[in-house]
């Protein structure tokens, strides 16, 4: 056994206990902790296909950021989780309907599945070793699909605007902090120094 | 008599060529440059504790640590004795893997960063081509270490101080990612060797990034003590507020591997600075060689200026902190990105932006 074929299993296999153990976990922490190992285990899978690029966005992205939020998030929660697993009973049958469908999706994709007769040609071409990928991600992204990569952003822009407005309200009856006031204030107006003779006071 | 010992002399280097043409061999090669690389590291964060307080003291015109040893050598040793033998507290009702996880993670994320950091040229563990953006992907989980030693610690002041460290860490790498986008754009490249290449002009020390992306060397700098906690921007662990913030309950070797986690971690801000905008092993004077001192020089200069910075500033107010993050570095490094592309492609000063022209 060769040792990206070591590799490979090791992170298969981490990405999955990772999957696995961000649903079974009781404490809602260790369900993100371990869907932090999930991820940094499928960057590790995506070095082993040759696509370094990807694999560190993922780890900026995924684990460095959102991660970070989801974990922030659930740290602050303070959920009754006794109480939401008593009602597991309720939402059995419901839930293995969803893991039925789903499977049945699967079992009839993967049954009309063929791969079309390029694709077979790439899967057994080596990665061109003169082009670096980051490089060729920027020229397929900024070149070739740059219309579409732009529309994607406007899509996100939007969304995030939206997200925004929904949520700001400006409340009139509360006092504000008015940094720069803050830090443009003049020691000499704020502060007058009085030369008290002694036993006279002001 | 000596034929058998050439004899001899030619099975070994036939056996030695044979274990390092075999992937044992590569393996033990890489191990053995590991190791290099973390002694360098351990030995270079023991000096610095000494250099860092010596001139926090010569500030403050204290004498500093002096009577371990000659100078006080031996203080950052007898310390480091000192913490590993105390004995370690888990405090009650805490999460005990996390709580020992988080120590782990800190330490072991800040080492892992310098595996594609170059001191010279070729003189690296890795050279990745995405190396910049490795250390980037790197120093963004050091932020765990913070976190969940916070929340581990099953206590209000830690919890406040990693909640804080999350926020601000996670605030700042946006503005060192945007500073970096800049340098990458100039380079064309995100390999440190093509990126110090890039900067090997005629000119000596006018010939680098420094100069170039001058306002973005300070924000680079600024938001690396903001990146690594250190101080006006300690604010995770200030002490006035939270105690020790997310290390109140750390004791012994984890509290150990904290503090070295966090030296390490600024020791590779020193290396990032001097690689992307000063030359990293280029001399500044066109004639002189150049070699691994000008890094190891450069590194140590702007560890001198950290520590100064401790020495010589009041600690931030939290609110102006992100402030300062979000309404004044980002905005500027955005602009600064843009200006940058700009000036790259329509070939400002010649050359001077786009350096991908003129090889390198």
């Amino acid at each position: 056994m060769g040792a990206a074929v070591f590799a490979f299993y090791l992170f298969a296999l981490s990405t999955i206990t990772g999957g696995l153990f961000t649903v079974l976990s009781r404490n809602p922490v260790h369900s993100v902790l371990w869907l932090i190992l999930s991820f940094l285990s499928s960057a590790g899978l995506f070095i082993l296909l040759g696509a370094e690029f990807v694999a560190m966005l993922m780890i900026i992205v995924y684990v460095g950021a959102v991660a970070v939020l989801f974990l922030f998030v659930v740290m602050m929660l303070d959920v009754d989780f006794a109480s939401l697993k008593a009602e597991m009973a309720k939402y059995l049958p419901l839930g293995l309907l969803i893991v039925i469908v789903l499977l049945m999706e699967l079992a009839m994709g993967l049954a009309v599945w063929v791969p079309s007769d390029g694709a077979k040609m790439v899967l057994g071409a080596p990665i061109p070793s003169d082009t670096h990928n980051t490089a060729a991600l920027g020229l397929l992204i900024y070149d070739q699909y740059f219309l579409l990569f732009q529309l994607a952003g406007l899509i996100l822009l939007v969304a995030m605007i939206g997200a925004i407005v929904l949520t700001l309200r400006h409340r009139k009856d509360v006092k504000r902090q008015d940094i720069l006031t803050q830090i443009y204030r003049d020691p000499d107006e704020a502060i007058s120094l009085k030369d008290v003779k002694p036993g006279q006071g002001l | 008599m000596t034929e058998i010992f050439s004899q001899l002399i030619a099975k070994v280097e036939i056996v030695t060529a044979d274990l390092i043409a075999s992937n044992f061999g590569l393996a033990l090669i890489l191990i053995g440059q590991g190791l290099l690389m973390a002694v360098f590291l351990l030995l270079s964060a023991y000096f610095l504790i000494y250099a860092d307080r010596k001139i926090w003291a010569a500030v403050q015109l204290r004498r500093g640590p002096n009577v371990v040893g000659a100078f006080g050598l031996l203080q950052s040793g007898a310390d480091m004795l000192k913490l590993v033998f105390k004995e370690i507290v888990v405090p009650a009702g805490s999460d005990k893997f996390v709580f020992f996880l988080a120590p782990v993670v800190s330490f072991v994320m800040a080492i892992l960063a310098w595996a594609v950091i170059p001191l010279n040229d070729g003189w690296q563990l890795s050279n990745l081509n995405v190396a910049i953006l490795y250390v980037f992907a790197i120093s963004s989980l050091e932020v765990y270490g913070v976190i969940m030693g916070g929340w581990a610690s099953n206590s209000k002041y830690p919890f406040l101080g990693s909640l804080r460290s999350a926020a601000q860490m996670i605030s700042y790498e946006v503005s060192i990612g945007l500073v970096i986008i800049g340098v990458i754009i100039s380079t064309g490249s995100m390999n440190f060797g093509a990126i110090v290449a890039a900067q090997d002009t005629e000119y000596g020390i006018l010939g680098w990034y420094w100069l170039p992306h001058l306002p973005m060397l300070f924000l680079f700098f600024i938001s690396a003590l903001a990146e690594t906690n250190r101080p006006p921007f300690d604010l995770p662990e200030a002490e006035s507020e939270l105690v020790a913030g997310f290390q109140v309950e750390y004791s012994s070797t984890p509290f150990l591997l904290f503090m070295a986690g966090e030296l390490i971690a600024v020791f590779l801000m020193c290396a990032l600075t001097s690689l992307l905008f000063f030359g990293g092993w280029l001399s500044p004077i066109p004639g002189l060689p150049d070699g691994v001192f000008w890094m190891l020089l450069k590194m140590g200069f702007f560890f001198f200026i950290f520590a100064m910075i401790k020495a010589i500033t009041p600690r931030y107010r939290y609110d102006q902190l992100m402030r300062l993050g979000w309404k004044v570095f980002l905005p500027f490094s955005l602009v600064w990105v843009v200006f940058v592309a700009f000036a790259a492609k329509f070939e400002f000063f010649g050359s001077f932006y786009a350096r991908y022209l003129v090889g390198g």
